[in-house]
């Protein structure tokens, strides 16, 4: 059936990634604008809360980079946010407190840790890959609970934040927000060239057809472990950020609830859009400080909010991103 | 030594025992529905507060074990008519998303009705004190039939699943889902036999501990994680992998707590060997989880995938 | 070019034997067809050789090399391309996308993170050609979801094509395709003759006696007879065990 009308001939698409920028882009000036409003309203605490919604939007958007690109639910993604906060808490008790070799530290730990259990996680598919991430998570959460130099189960404070090049740049609440905020935008640019890489494509073939990429000649499980490595060292460097920001660091940044919601985050913004993770990030946090307000049982509201999205939007909240046409694109 | 070995072997045994009937629940869920429900572990919870309510009504343990039994059905039975039943077809995301959500309503609900402190349940009369074992060694009785309590379900397990018509249906459920429906089996119906009776056998394990820990509404978390190890050591939707999973999981859990530290000694000077135990100890469940996958992709008696 | 030789080739499932002692000789730039009836394993012998099912026992040899132990990325690798029977490709990418990473699967390192692979005009120009050639050329920038299943047919084959295979294996490729499309998609077929080695497997008797240079008959996982397209029309065995069925199965 061959057609020379041009309707039939759609023009390559305009790529909708410069829709994904944009809304990152419109994202950032607000988060810029946050902090001088906050002090005119005369609230400095909303720049810290702001500081924890970024670095969670680093966590949430790296998680993305798997769970929306790659369809690998990672189950213990919460394991690299306790990295990244146990290497600033290892390394300020030996006296080096740079952020930048803090975020080396936490990158490293958590490559090894990923690089192990994804090798084996990655070896099965679906619900196993599921609950094998998750107990690989628990692991890691009881290895820092049994780690009494660092406090075990009760954590350990930090008596100051880390410097930035010999400065003390992130000791005041807005050298901290805005650092992160860079680190966020840095995480953006990086997360989005690997999404229209060579390599991103095949990640996402991976996603669309397993099979089919196999029989292109990829072996599927080098791209997959590649993926999950750099998603968890990207989200090592939000745990560095709340260290900093709560300036203590506990074994409760790793435990699969922490997992959980940042799956939460994710979904909440849509799957496979990166920007979806910061937007999702802003909104759970949101509603958790909200709710919190109204009552201290709020994860019964928050409960009752998630089983009510999933089980009333037809095909779940996968479906109803999809329907708003957001969501599964990868651009 | 010896003593001491025994007393934690047994140990083991009667946490391995628990942690079966908690994860014969979950692995026959994951294998037949394709389910993955993160809020197995509220139902063992529900089942230990359930008790703890029943015993203080009527002052016996018995009649609270009694009592519990129809109620779990009746929980079960809510939770998967209301919410998993609308889970079948969806994701695994969406499943993830929606159990989560589970855990979080359920432990809340747990806390506004029972309050946040823990609570007890007497230990009944008659299974109260020990018995000498060997030498000086005694062992509780309860803990001893606690064992033969759960070693009772599971035989009774494996006489429904082998010789049974549903059981035959559960068999052929777990290799292969479209024989079950090709057969004209009432798939709704099936599945809801399967959930409930999960779900009543993690409550059974949560009543049956409830007079040797206390009653709290974290106690439904660590389990469920070592609940999903045992299910992903015993190879999904195989009950005998899960029975072997949980023995083993366990016995490695509770032997390695307290003779890791004096296998190490023998490598490391002892202050570092005890530093070294306390940190691996609680690891090792993991690192067996590890092992096994790495020789065994699909688990001890898993189909491969 | 390159021949394919299979020898003595077996695959079980339970006491089932799927696959039964199959030996085959593709010479280089032939169309081996196989045919046979529905249940005869021939999808079964597509996924041996294709490394996507392991099989039992047995060597398959491309170019004189043994592949019998590699993935199937790796035979790609070796130049073994296949189609699928049921439609098997990127739902979610454009037609030009689904072959664009097959070409990018034999030129360059996948593992580059930072260009951006839309603009790498020798990629796109390669998969235009091949989309061309299968007869997508205008369909190009349509996301696979939303092709026909007559296109989905092409865009198998154009993907086939990307991977610029030495043997190209063809799992039905007219399957639910009939009329003026199946006519031009034999004609393109055609073309490809003395490019590669194809392996044919195909329900349209039609299709198989114009393309193929000789046909091999299966049967329960049995080869019972090879021979060219006349020879294998006029063998009474074939007709009793095969064509005589045919009228019913197109029916």
């Amino acid at each position: 059936m061959m057609s020379d009308a041009p309707a039939m001939r759609p023009a390559p698409r305009t790529p909708a990634l410069a829709g994904r920028v944009k809304a990152a882009l419109v994202l950032f000036v607000l988060f810029a604008l946050m902090p001088p409003l906050a002090s005119a309203l005369n609230d400095p605490f909303y720049v810290l809360i702001g500081t924890r919604i970024l670095a969670y939007a680093i966590a949430a958007m790296a998680l993305d980079l798997i769970l929306g690109f790659g369809a690998l639910v990672s189950f213990g993604h919460a394991a690299y946010l306790g990295f990244g906060a146990y290497a600033v808490a290892i390394l300020s008790s030996y006296g080096i407190d740079d952020l930048f070799l803090q975020i080396a530290a936490g990158i490293v730990m958590s490559a090894g840790f990923a690089l192990i259990t994804g090798a084996i996680s990655l070896r099965t598919q679906g619900v196993y890959f599921i609950m094998i991430t998750l107990a690989f998570g628990q692991m890691a959460f009881f290895f820092f609970i049994s780690l009494s130099a660092y406090g075990g189960d009760d954590g350990y404070s930090l008596s100051q934040r880390s410097g930035v090049l010999g400065t003390d740049l992130l000791g005041s609440d807005y050298g901290l927000y805005y650092t992160t905020l860079a680190l966020l935008i840095a995480v953006f640019v990086l997360c989005n060239r690997i999404v229209n890489s060579r390599f991103g494509r095949v990640f996402t073939g991976i996603r669309e057809n397993r099979t089919r990429m196999e029989a292109v000649g990829y072996a599927p499980f080098r791209f997959q472990l590649t993926a999950f490595v750099i998603s968890a060292c990207l989200t090592s460097v939000a745990g560095v950020l709340l260290a900093n920001q709560a300036q203590f660091v506990s074994p409760a940044f790793m435990s699969w609830h922490r997992s959980g919601e940042l799956i939460v985050m994710v979904v909440l913004g849509g799957v496979g859009t990166l920007t979806g993770g910061i937007v999702g990030a802003v909104v759970a946090l949101l509603l958790e400080e909200w709710l919190g307000m109204l009552t201290h049982h709020w994860p019964l509201l928050f409960g009752t909010f998630l089983v009510l999205m999933v089980l009333f939007s037809p095909r779940g909240i996968t479906g109803l991103i999809e329907r708003l046409g957001i969501g599964r694109g990868r651009r | 030594m010896m003593n001491l070995f025994v007393l934690q072997l047994l140990n083991g045994v009667q946490l391995g025992v628990l942690l079966f009937l908690i994860a014969a629940g979950l692995t026959l869920v994951f294998g037949i529905m394709d389910v993955i429900n993160l809020a197995h572990g509220v139902l063992y919870m529900v089942g230990a507060y359930l008790i703890a309510t029943f015993a203080a009504l009527t002052g016996s343990f018995w009649w609270g074990l009694l009592l519990m039994l129809p109620a779990a059905v009746v929980v079960g039975l809510l939770i998967e008519v209301v919410i998993i039943r609308r889970l079948y077809a969806r994701s695994h995301l969406d499943q993830v998303l929606a159990t989560f959500g589970l855990v979080m309503i359920a432990s809340e609900l747990v806390e506004i009705v029972w309050g946040t402190s823990p609570l007890s349940v007497p230990m009944p009369e008659m299974l109260s004190g020990s018995v000498p074992l060997m030498g000086p060694l005694r062992y509780p009785v309860y803990r001893i039939a606690v064992i033969l309590a759960g070693l009772a379900v599971a035989a009774g397990l494996y006489v429904v699943v082998n010789h049974t018509r549903i059981g035959m249906l559960l068999r052929a459920g777990a290799t292969n889902r479209m024989m079950v429906s090709a057969l004209g089996v009432d798939i709704n119906k099936l599945f809801a036999i399967v959930f409930t009776l999960g779900a009543v056998l993690a409550c059974l394990a949560g009543a049956l501990v409830a007079p040797i820990l206390s009653v709290d509404t974290g106690m439904g978390e660590s389990v469920l994680i070592l609940a999903f190890v045992v299910v992903v050591i015993g190879g999904i939707g195989s009950i005998k992998g899960a029975f072997l999973g949980a023995l083993l999981v366990a016995v490695v859990d509770t032997l390695g707590g307290v003779f890791g530290p004096f296998l190490l000694r023998s490598l490391l000077d002892p202050a570092a060997a005890g530093q070294m135990g306390r940190v691996l100890a609680p690891m090792l469940v993991y690192i067996l989880m590890a092992v096994i996958l790495f020789a065994r992709p699909a688990g001890l008696f898993g189909r491969r995938a | 070019m390159t021949s394919l030789s299979v020898q003595n080739l077996s695959k079980n499932f339970g006491a089932l034997k799927v696959t039964d002692d199959v030996s085959l000789e593709v010479a280089s730039g032939e169309i081996h067809a196989v045919i046979g009836p529905n249940g005869a394993g021939k999808t079964t012998l597509i996924a041996q050789l294709s490394g996507q099912l392991r099989s039992d026992a047995g060597r398959v040899l491309v170019g004189g090399e043994d592949i019998s132990q590699l993935s199937m990325p790796d035979r790609v690798g070796r130049g073994l391309a296949r189609s699928f029977q049921i439609t098997c490709v990127l739902p979610g990418f454009t037609a030009l996308e689904n072959v664009a990473v097959a070409v990018q699967a034999r030129s360059g390192s996948s593992f580059r993170f930072f260009g951006r692979v839309a603009e790498e005009e020798a990629l796109n120009a390669a998969a235009l050609r091949a989309l061309e050639e299968a007869g997508l050329g205008d369909r190009a920038h349509v996301r696979a979801s939303s092709l026909s299943h007559g296109e989905h047919r092409r865009l198998e084959l154009a993907i086939a094509l990307a991977t610029e295979p030495k043997v190209l294996l063809l799992d039905e490729p007219l399957a639910g395709v009939g009329g003026e499309d199946a006519e031009a998609f034999i004609d393109r077929l055609k073309r490809f003759k003395g490019r590669f080695t194809m392996v044919l497997i195909e329900h349209d008797m039609e299709a198989v006696f114009a393309l193929a240079d000789r046909v091999s008959v299966l049967v329960y996982g049995r080869i019972i007879a090879t021979g060219t397209p006349e020879a294998i029309r006029s063998d009474p065995e074939v007709r009793a065990a095969y064509l005589g069925e045919e009228e019913e199965e197109v029916a």
